[in-house]
């Protein structure tokens, strides 16, 4: 069986810790804020100079200025605060932020990422924050299908699309499986519904280890 | 007396060249120079260099400069949106030159520029595509590529509020860029919502010291074409 993209994004939301400072990437990432448990404080970072986001504005009662990364209209929380870039990154690449949630159009068995440029050149390249995020957080937890829309595995031993960053990613939540990224290989951490390890390993173009009991 | 504050958004960049480096301060659809671009557009100054997060989406700001085919090379994170249709357009006729800069990157080499420092070493981007033919260095044990400061002929930046000796204030994240873009030019201009008197501000909340800007000019004043 394959989660939908909402439901994973609930099973990321079950791994945030309280009291994380998070930055959440454009898309399926964003869903995760809807799904975090009321018992959890976390202070969400948006890379345009936002910490402490808090949910979208009433209908006319946005602040234009006030956008997401993603540019949408999001609020301020009580506590929150604004600062520039150079101050955002900063506070990103100085290791300040506890996790970054991104999507991927692939990742590798060592925890390459792939997820700003395909090989396809007719397209001008667009990078953003993506690579600064990618070195910066102290963990990066990717959230994407696990195959294409075509079946062909986002998992692989090595990425042949153009990296983001090498080695940066700790763990792989898909429509199948969520998976560590560990010093022996990738490891099923858990499986979703009834599916089994070589269901899944049959969609995955590295080798998994299973998962320890 | 000091008073940076001009009269028309039209002389406060009437001194921007042909060739020139123009900052430009925003993200997204936030905190933008709207009223400068449009001033710069109708000044007709070409072959110029925008350095700037995104390209411009639609046919309003950035995005009329490369309508108007006044700008020869783009220095950006983000070209690529919904609706960048003449950054797209140029690109797809090679005519415009595009330097792709993580953004943290370029925040920070406008930083260094506005610092005083000519390079940092950056983890971001090592071993990666963009980081090709510039030199790295391993440090403790951590990849790192040399990036180098970056510097403007003029920045064009938006604040909220300021004064006549030009210190600034912002409004929520329309902040972004502007405050680092505004340390890094040899001419800053900021537009701006409105003027106080000098000491009306609070010293304690002003974001950019009026030192690195030179000109300033609020909304309701004339020099744009309606």
């Amino acid at each position: 069986m394959r989660l939908k993209p909402a439901e994973i994004a609930e099973r990321v939301a079950q791994d945030i810790p309280d009291g994380a400072y998070v930055n959440l990437g454009i898309g399926m990432p964003t869903m995760v804020a809807n799904y975090v448990s009321d018992d959890r404080q976390v202070i969400y970072q948006s890379e345009n100079g936002i910490l402490g986001v808090g949910p979208a504005p009433a209908p006319g009662e946005e602040d234009p200025d006030l956008i997401n990364a993603g540019k949408q209209f999001v609020t301020l929380l009580p506590g929150g605060a604004y600062f520039d870039n150079a101050e955002s990154f900063a506070m990103m690449r100085g290791g300040h932020l506890d996790l970054a949630v991104l999507g991927a159009f692939q990742v590798s068995e060592k925890g390459d990422l792939a997820n700003w440029a395909t090989n396809n050149d007719t397209y001008p390249p667009a990078v953003g924050g993506a690579m600064d995020l990618a070195v910066g957080a102290k963990q990066v937890f990717v959230i994407m299908s696990h195959t294409t829309k075509s079946g062909e595995p986002k998992i692989l031993e090595s990425c042949n699309y153009p990296l983001t960053g090498a080695a940066v990613v700790k763990r792989i939540y898909t429509d199948l499986a969520v998976l560590d990224v560990t010093d022996q290989g990738l490891r099923v951490r858990q499986l979703h519904g009834d599916n089994t390890f070589d269901e899944v390993q049959a969609l995955t173009g590295a080798t998994l280890l299973p998962a320890l009991s | 007396m000091i008073n940076k504050v001009w009269d028309s958004f039209a002389s406060a960049v009437a001194d921007v060249k042909d060739g020139d480096s123009v900052m430009i301060g925003g993200f997204g659809s936030s905190g933008f120079p709207l009223q400068l671009i449009e001033a710069l557009r109708q000044h007709g100054a070409r072959d110029l260099t925008v350095i700037s997060n995104n390209a411009g989406v639609g046919d309003e700001g950035i995005a009329s400069l490369l309508k108007d085919r006044l700008v020869r090379k783009i220095v950006c994170s983000f070209p690529r949106s919904a609706g960048s249709v003449w950054f797209e357009r140029l690109y797809e006729e090679g005519a415009i030159e595009l330097e792709l800069v993580p953004q943290g990157t370029l925040a920070e080499r406008i930083r260094a520029a506005g610092a005083g420092i000519g390079g940092f070493y950056t983890p971001t981007g090592y071993g990666t595509r963009l980081a090709e033919g510039k030199e790295t260095k391993v440090i403790n044990g951590r990849g790192y590529v040399l990036e180098t400061a970056l510097p403007a002929d003029v920045a064009l930046i938006k604040a909220q509020r300021a004064d006549a000796w030009g210190n600034l204030i912002y409004n929520t994240a329309g902040r972004n860029f502007n405050p680092p873009m505004a340390t890094a030019a040899a001419l800053t201009v900021a537009e701006v919502e409105r003027v106080d008197a000098v000491g009306d501000l609070d010293p304690e909340c002003i974001v950019t010291p009026g030192i690195f800007v030179d000109r300033v000019v609020a909304h309701g004043m004339k020099g744009v074409a309606e």
